[in-house]
């Protein structure tokens, strides 16, 4: 069954799809989109990484990430700089630094493109196999600390008052955004992975007045763009990863019809 | 376990944040079945002492201790992003897990009940209040840490309120640490008051607050008289010979 890419793609797609939807709902609470994007660009360094080398590139990216994730963290602390400028600066950095080592690898036949911007023809068995074990395990740890993460992302100091332990959860959230980059750049890419976690979150809050419904119409939405983006590329040929971000897109504007429609009612 | 056991110990805590003392060489107890009201002016340190007694902060001078883990906190000020849909349903059992019949109870309380379904952005700062003391409540806590509960709510409202308050730590037997700057009406349901301007400038019961100097020279001659009055009905209410006395029981 596993023979045609087809099935692969889409089997690799829906494994994703279920684990941005509820990650994407809390990195968008969160504000933390400028975030995901540095640690997927991170990714590439990842990528070059275990290609120098050999060791696995999921667990290389997972690793680097992770790393890139504490840094950040800890770097929040420690310096005066913004929040944003702090990213911007490790995005860029650790974006330029993977290049540049990339510029020393001249020996190796290295798709950047695919890297970039996510390669589904090579999805194979093997990557199925870690995009649902490693999406399963991400769920089941969001699902053990759903209660203290949601808790710390309504108003923190109040969690941690009444001893919910944000500053763990929140980590341990940082480490499964991580984990999430690693299985999906070989589908997605480096660049597009956050449009994939944010576009259907922004689409589901458009439809939802709480945050459960919120969490099950994001994951609607990112099985919709894998499935419909899927296909379309395949049909006319264009790259999967920007066709899925591209359908994405169109089901949040089909979405913004609802909400327009809803704070017309309001005024009403 | 007796009525007066210590919830928290905070004993010559102080914050230094920014190049400047936020508060320093604040003690305070407090006790179970117990209110203890913070005042003072503003920037004065209630909130930062609030957040001492909670543990919020990790550097600070002197040492808090607390002695339970059941534990309420509602923040001076919580806002909600709209990119997060939150109902007050959601929002009752944001940390902690409930039956249906102890979130109506508790709304029904704050006289909220029929907002259960409402988004929170959608309620009004009053209602908002209402809600925030309703899930406060509804975990029935042993500590209770009210950071101004009643600011947006209508007169009527907020007496009640207070009411609810003083009845809550009467029969949750829950201690309560209370900011607000309502003097009168909170002074009527207070057991001990705490008057801050950076350190503690006196504390007391209501009415040994009410006469010292510096408290007078922080909120006026007036204020005192005012808190003289309500203390005299407090003095009625709660005591059988005619004292104000410190200790109900």
């Amino acid at each position: 069954m596993f023979d045609d890419f087809f099935i692969r793609a889409i089997v690799a797609g829906v494994g994703i799809a279920l684990v941005t939807g509820p990650l994407g709902c809390f990195v968008v609470w969160r504000r933390l989109s400028f975030f995901g994007d540095t640690l997927a660009h991170s990714a590439l360094l990842g990528v070059l990484i275990s290609i120098s080398l050999d060791v696995n590139v999921s667990l290389t990216i997972f690793i680097v990430s992770s790393l890139v994730a504490m840094l950040l963290l800890r770097l929040e602390k420690t310096t005066n700089l913004a929040g944003d400028s702090l990213l911007g600066l490790i995005s860029h950095s650790s974006l330029a630094i993977g290049l540049v080592i990339l510029g020393f690898l001249s020996f190796i036949r290295f798709d950047v493109m695919g890297v970039l911007f996510g390669d589904i023809l090579s999805v194979n068995t093997n990557d199925l196999l870690i995009i649902w074990i490693g999406g399963a395990l991400i769920l089941l740890v969001l699902w053990y600390i759903w209660k203290p993460l949601f808790a710390s992302t309504v108003n923190y100091e109040l969690a941690e008052a009444e001893g919910m332990r944000p500053e763990r959860v929140n980590a341990i959230f940082t480490v499964l955004l991580a984990a999430l980059i690693a299985i999906s750049i070989k589908m997605i890419g480096v660049l597009l992975i956050t449009g994939l976690l944010i576009i259907p979150t922004a689409m589901a809050r458009n439809l939802s007045n709480n945050p459960k419904q919120m969490v099950i119409l994001s994951v609607i939405g990112g099985l919709l763009s894998v499935f419909i983006g899927l296909y379309t590329s395949f049909e006319i040929n264009t790259a999967s990863g920007p066709t899925i971000v591209v359908v994405a897109l169109i089901l949040f504007i089909l979405s913004l019809t609802r909400i327009t429609k809803n704070t017309h009612d309001l005024k009403k | 376990m007796s009525n007066n056991e210590v919830l928290v110990k905070v004993s010559n805590a102080g914050l230094y944040k920014n190049g400047k003392w936020l508060v320093k060489n604040v003690s305070l107890n407090i006790n179970r079945g117990k209110i203890v009201t913070l005042i003072g002016p503003n920037g004065s340190g209630k909130t930062t002492t609030a957040k001492i007694a909670l543990g919020l902060y990790k550097n600070i001078e002197g040492s808090v201790e607390r002695l339970t883990n059941k534990i309420s906190y509602v923040p001076q000020k919580v806002s909600i992003d709209w990119t997060l849909p939150v109902r007050v349903l959601d929002f009752m059992i944001l940390t902690q897990d409930l039956e249906e019949k102890e979130i109506t109870d508790a709304l029904i309380l704050t006289g909220v009940e029929e907002l259960i379904h409402s988004n929170l952005r959608d309620l009004s700062g009053g209602e908002f209040q209402r809600v925030l003391l309703a899930r406060a409540i509804a975990k029935k806590p042993e500590l209770l840490v009210l950071d101004e509960p009643v600011q947006g709510v209508d007169f009527t409202g907020e007496v009640a309120l207070y009411a609810l308050i003083k009845k809550i730590s009467e029969t949750l037997k829950c201690g309560i640490l209370l900011i607000s700057h309502d003097l009168h009406v909170v002074m009527s349901a207070t057991d001990h008051v705490v008057c801050l301007n950076g350190h503690v400038c006196c504390s007391g019961s209501p009415v040994d607050v009410a006469q010292n100097k510096e408290y007078k020279e922080l909120f006026g001659e007036k204020s005192s008289q005012l808190l003289s009055i309500y203390e005299h009905e407090h003095d009625h209410v709660h005591s059988s010979d005619g004292k104000i006395v410190k200790d109900i029981n």
